[in-house]
């Protein structure tokens, strides 16, 4: 394909990932911000003025980046997961397959639908917890924005792998549920790992997540439990290992053709 | 430039459960052609497709489309290719329009030209007024002609139909060969394959003939049909007959008294025929053949290459 002609297909493929993730908005971007909104009632403002302050913050403004990353992560996972096996599942893969688009193409358009929505939900829940806190001041922008992306690129690509493999419905939801939610939980959404015996705090050092949301809440509050620079290192490292395998899937069209 | 649009060199297919679908198939189709690939279920018709398409690996052997080998420059021997595949294959949830313009981007064409092409082709197919509906609310007959359009749309010089008319109503079904042929007379090398063999019979020039995995016949259609050694008419008269005229060259039956089935051979004339049974006072209104020829051969060479 010629330079023109591929750029007009990536961007052919990714308006169609925007354009499917927007015309079901009231599942793809509301639930976000009521489960949020939730948070921040029943943790924020009921529960949190008696927990007292984490790090030195009060609780619901500690736990507004945390929130932030929970809801990113899992719009972009799933963006890409639900999308890419709803296309094998209807055969529409078909029209990928037969065009002339190359496997980067394709793997670029749909990372670029997984990082709107999960770019658009960061916003979004962060529009909602000003509701609740509405003197938040971001203190670093270049980290929170560059975190937000990568966290959005790197999430993406797993749910992309997650779909190649996909054989069922049932496979889709399985990481989700029982992989990324709970060590999204317990990556420190809602508590320093400080607070934490040492061998528990040892043991939550081995969690990735906790880099990411900890990059997050050090951009956006500037603290942290971890190292930035070695929590930036491990999600490149990570999106160019997950790039990697999804070429490489594409290529041998595991998943993908008989 | 290659004067075949597509050529099969010993293509072979072995699938994870070691079904072997293909055997080392050798095909060679000409530019501007309109070619019928037969063959009966599971005798690897669709493994072939796919592997031309890229929906599906191939285990061995060489495909080279307008003479671009798909090893060599995947991309480019895809620019040349549509396909119409026997399944349904876009998203039901999106758009009749969103997805003829959508399959254009994948090629490359900007939204201007696509909406365009979008237009013509729905308008040419009967869809221009469900070209805001969502795919899923169409008929099947309604969704093979989205098929077609999504696979037209880039303007390929090689279209492959997979069972293209399945589901579709009779009067639909004219207009979408009048199409086919159409775009097939200016320059598009069509292959077809069908289970309605009157269908292949009528429009295309060359056929092979797939089973089990090898290509048991190669050849063109009237080849093919000139080996019939018999052919059955039937004659519908225009008056009833009390007795069957005694017409000794002919083998006559007599279906009811107003219908005759003629058995000719190769040598036996049509013109004697009609001759013979005027000087009987008998009056033909209307003819047909008794079964589809290129039906009859197609199983008389599945059933031999059973039987060898």
């Amino acid at each position: 394909m010629k330079t023109k002609e591929l750029i007009w297909a990536i961007i052919t493929l990714s308006e169609k990932e925007l354009r499917r993730f927007l015309r079901i908005w009231v599942q793809t971007l509301v639930p976000p911000a009521v489960t949020t909104s939730l948070y921040f009632v029943i943790f924020g403002s009921l529960i949190g003025p008696r927990i007292g302050a984490m790090d030195g913050f009060d609780y619901i403004q500690f736990m507004i980046p945390g929130l932030i990353m929970l809801a990113v992560i899992t719009a972009a996972y799933s963006n890409v997961v639900s999308s890419f096996y709803g296309v094998k599942f209807q055969r529409a893969i078909e029209e990928l397959l037969i065009s002339p688009m190359p496997n980067w193409a394709i793997l670029f358009g749909y990372v670029v639908g997984g990082v709107a929505r999960g770019v658009m939900i960061g916003v979004i829940v962060f529009l909602v917890s000003l509701i609740f806190y509405p003197n938040f001041e971001i203190q670093n922008y270049g980290l929170t924005i560059l975190v937000l992306f990568l966290t959005s690129i790197m999430f993406s690509l797993m749910g992309f792998i997650n779909a190649v493999y996909a054989d069922s419905f049932d496979d889709i939801a399985v990481i989700p549920t029982f992989v990324l939610t709970p060590l999204i939980y317990l990556g420190g959404v809602f508590y320093s790992i400080n607070i934490l015996p040492d061998i528990w705090r040892n043991i939550s050092l081995a969690n990735p997540m906790l880099y990411v949301v900890n990059t997050f809440r050090e951009g956006m509050l500037g603290s942290s439990d971890v190292s930035i620079p070695l929590a930036l290192g491990m999600m490149v490292g990570f999106i160019f290992l997950f790039t990697a395998i999804c070429l490489y899937l594409l290529h041998k069209g595991i998943g993908i053709r008989q | 430039m290659s004067e075949y649009a597509l050529e099969i060199i010993g293509l072979k297919k072995v699938y994870d459960n070691n079904v072997e679908a293909l055997k080392g198939i050798d095909l060679k189709i000409t530019k501007g052609d309109f070619f019928a690939l037969l063959g009966p279920n599971g005798a690897g018709k669709s493994s072939t497709i796919g592997i031309i398409s890229s929906i599906t690996n191939k285990t061995d052997g060489n495909i080279k489309i307008f003479g671009v080998d798909i090893d060599q420059n995947f991309p480019k021997a895809k620019s040349f290719l549509g396909v119409v595949a026997q399944e349904i294959n876009f998203s039901q949830f999106e758009k009749v329009e969103d997805i003829v313009i959508t399959q254009a981007g994948f090629y490359g064409i900007p939204k201007e030209v696509a909406k365009a092409r979008c237009k013509n082709l729905l308008k040419k197919l009967s869809l221009w007024d469900k070209r805001k509906d969502q795919a899923r609310n169409l008929s099947g007959g309604q969704k093979r002609r989205l098929m077609i359009a999504k696979a037209l749309v880039h303007e390929p010089k090689l279209l492959i139909l997979d069972e293209p008319t399945a589901g579709v109503d009779i009067e639909l079904r004219r207009d979408m060969w009048e199409f086919l042929s159409d775009i097939n007379k200016k320059g598009t090398t069509i292959i077809l394959t069908t289970h309605y063999l009157e269908e292949a019979e009528q429009h295309c020039n060359n056929i092979a003939i797939i089973d089990e995995g090898s290509i048991v016949e190669n050849t063109s259609m009237k080849e093919l049909l000139s080996r019939l050694s018999i052919q059955s008419f039937v004659l519908d008269l225009e008056n009833e007959i009390q007795e069957l005229p005694n017409l000794s060259i002919f083998d006559l039956k007599s279906e009811d008294s107003k219908t005759l089935i003629a058995t000719l051979t190769k040598d036996d004339d049509l013109n004697t025929l009609f001759h013979k049974l005027s000087e009987h006072g008998i009056k033909v209104k209307s003819m047909r053949n008794e079964q589809n020829r290129l039906e009859e051969l197609f199983i008389k060479l599945v059933k031999e290459k059973d039987e060898n």
